[in-house]
């Protein structure tokens, strides 16, 4: 009997460890194709001997891509950009989700159902009324029309994100009033009769003790803004991001060589460009998973 | 004064100002750049619309996009009809990916660290732009072309894990070939499993381990406690994920559907045909919506 147990355990043991190594295999090796493939030279592409390996290894790939993706510039730009949108998104998810957790008020239970319809309706739904607010930007009937053309600018991104309405947004305040309200009450109690008012109780007190959910909050907002193409296509054309010199990359390099280039050597530039372009999320995550992932415990994400 | 009038408020009054001002910006922003945008589609979708240098004005058409996007549009129903099915393979297919993924991130084994952060890789990698790059990418056949046959070994090679897992889970049969189909597109699910599994992840590490000590010394089996502990006591997440990879399987930037209406708002079909388009795939999402979750959330025990 005793055996037998032993013997399952260990066999378990073998499939558990044979399945998450063949998921982690299936997960990365898109990401081990690109880097690899970044290194070849274009003529390992025609090479029938070449498969994983690349003949000479090459930088060349790297050095095309980072002055056609005008990559020091726009890695300035993404980096400024995204870290203030999800530091705006965070603090209002955060100030949403902390009074929907902490107060009762009439109207809380539909102000949170709200948050989450925001993220059911499907964003191609409010584009275009939106799109078309921004560039005739009257304030809403405030100024006269035309009104000013905000396209181009960040203050789209600004005024959603300050308003807890930008992308995913409903899913931080959910995330947020979820943690506020599995932390106990008691600190906030003490503040109360100690005379403080629900602000400063809220910054002294529920702040600090908040870190595990603003890792998430704060991972997510800045990943999901660098990697958008979809809305700053929309509202910042021609802004000098990385999400859009990448796309464009290739193509003026082979315009500025006047030459045509083959499928698989634009393919093999814009693998080079994916991984200057992933390379940053890349050591934000290494440096953050910690916490990321001690936070996923701590959060009590759930219900 | 200020002291004074403040003082003047119940303790209930005050804490619902405190609720008011702390939720006010979003509700200015829902009313403003969501709700007003949301009345306005409506609006649009009925309509013709014009576009010049001093703003917008709309001509009414009633009921015409509609048709439009229907009857005349070639693409758009059978788009329509695929996505539909598409979710309805694979919804399924990413929730119990998901719900193993976490069970098994959740054991203790060496190296759980680095499983659980490349578990979680590809909601930093998720890109539109680079899947949209990647949907157009002639390197993945290149490179897949030298690796046909490792990729089929592999393929192999995951299909004998799982059956073996479910096999070892005493699976029905039906659901067993479902799954074993489903393996094959296992990379595509996987990548878009992470929120998924962050959530169960999550959920399983709320329940109290008082619980499992109690099924022991009852003399329940493991087997036993994952259905009467570990399942019934994720049940609302079980919810919460559907209602989660519904929505973001709609809305995906890799979702053909998705960018065949953005082609179409600007240029194509037109800006009212588009916003049409729009609200029939929204009301076709929300019927989908409310009939899972109706359907599931009968079945969810909440531990209160």
């Amino acid at each position: 009997m005793f055996r037998r147990k032993r013997i399952a355990e260990i066999l378990w043991t073998v499939i558990r460890t044979l399945i998450i190594v063949g998921i982690c295999f299936v997960i990365l090796r898109p990401l081990l194709t690109k880097i690899v493939s970044s290194f070849m030279m274009e003529r390992d592409l025609y090479d029938q001997t070449v498969k994983w390996i690349p003949r000479t290894f090459t930088l060349d790939n790297y050095r095309a891509m980072i002055v056609h993706m005008k990559y020091w510039e726009a890695l300035r730009n993404s980096f400024i950009f995204s870290f203030s949108i999800a530091t705006l998104q965070l603090i209002s998810c955060t100030l949403v989700g902390y009074g929907l957790a902490r107060f009762k008020f009439r109207g809380s239970t539909l102000i949170f159902g709200l948050a989450i319809f925001t993220l059911i309706v499907p964003p191609q739904i409010i584009n275009l009324p939106l799109y078309l607010n921004f560039r005739f930007f009257t304030i809403w009937g405030l100024l006269p029309e035309p009104g000013i053309d905000l396209l181009g600018s960040y203050w789209p991104f600004i005024l959603m994100a300050i308003s807890g309405t930008g992308f995913n947004n409903g899913l931080f305040i959910y995330i947020m009033r979820q943690f506020f309200k599995g932390s106990p009450k008691s600190l906030e109690e003490a503040a109360y009769i100690d005379g403080a008012n629900p602000l400063q109780t809220f910054i002294r007190i529920m702040v600090p003790g908040a870190v595990p959910a603003f890792v998430i909050v704060f991972l997510f907002a800045f990943v999901w803004q660098w990697n958008d193409y979809f809305f700053t296509g929309m509202y910042m054309r021609g802004g000098v991001l990385l999400s859009h010199t990448l796309d464009v990359a290739a193509s003026n390099y082979a315009y500025a060589l006047g030459r045509q280039f083959t499928g698989q050597y634009i393919s093999l530039l814009n693998n080079t460009g994916m991984i200057l372009f992933i390379l940053p999320l890349l050591i934000l995550y290494a440096l953050m998973q910690r916490y990321f992932i001690e936070s996923i415990e701590r959060t009590g994400l759930v219900g | 004064m200020k002291i004074q009038g403040r003082r003047r408020l119940s303790l209930k009054g005050r804490e619902a100002l405190s609720g008011y001002l702390f939720t006010l910006p979003f509700v200015i922003g829902f009313i403003l750049m969501f709700l007003y945008p949301f009345l306005q589609s409506i609006l649009f979708s009925l309509s013709e619309l014009k576009i010049t240098a001093e703003g917008y004005e709309l001509i009414w058409v009633g009921l015409g996009n509609y048709h439009n996007a229907l009857f005349v549009n070639a693409e758009y129903p059978r788009l329509l009809f695929e996505t539909g099915v598409a979710m309805f393979r694979d919804v399924p297919l990413i929730l119990i990916f998901s719900f193993f993924a976490a069970i098994l991130l959740n054991q203790k084994f060496k190296g759980r660290l680095i499983a659980r952060v490349i578990f979680f890789l590809p909601v930093i990698m998720g890109a539109d732009i680079i899947l949209r790059m990647e949907s157009a990418d002639y390197m993945s056949f290149f490179l897949d072309a030298g690796l046909v046959e490792e990729t089929a070994a592999q393929t192999v090679f995951n299909r004998s894990q799982i059956v073996g897992l479910l096999m070892y889970l005493k699976l029905p049969e039906g659901l067993l070939t479902y799954i074993v189909q489903g393996s094959e597109r296992i990379s595509e699910i996987i990548r878009s499993s992470g929120i998924q599994i962050l959530i169960f992840l999550a959920g399983l590490q709320s329940i109290p381990s008082s619980l499992y000590e109690v099924a022991k010394i009852e003399g329940a089996t493991g087997w036993e406690s994952f259905w009467m502990v570990t399942l019934p006591l994720l049940s609302p997440l079980i919810v919460t994920n559907i209602v989660y990879s519904i929505i973001d399987f709609f809305t995906a930037p890799s979702n053909e559907l998705v960018n065949f209406i953005q082609d179409n708002t600007f240029g194509g079909a037109g800006y009212g045909v588009s916003m049409a388009m729009s609200w029939l795939y929204f009301v076709l999402v929300g019927i989908f919506l409310l009939l899972t979750a109706g359907l599931i959330s009968r079945k969810v025990v909440y531990m209160d």
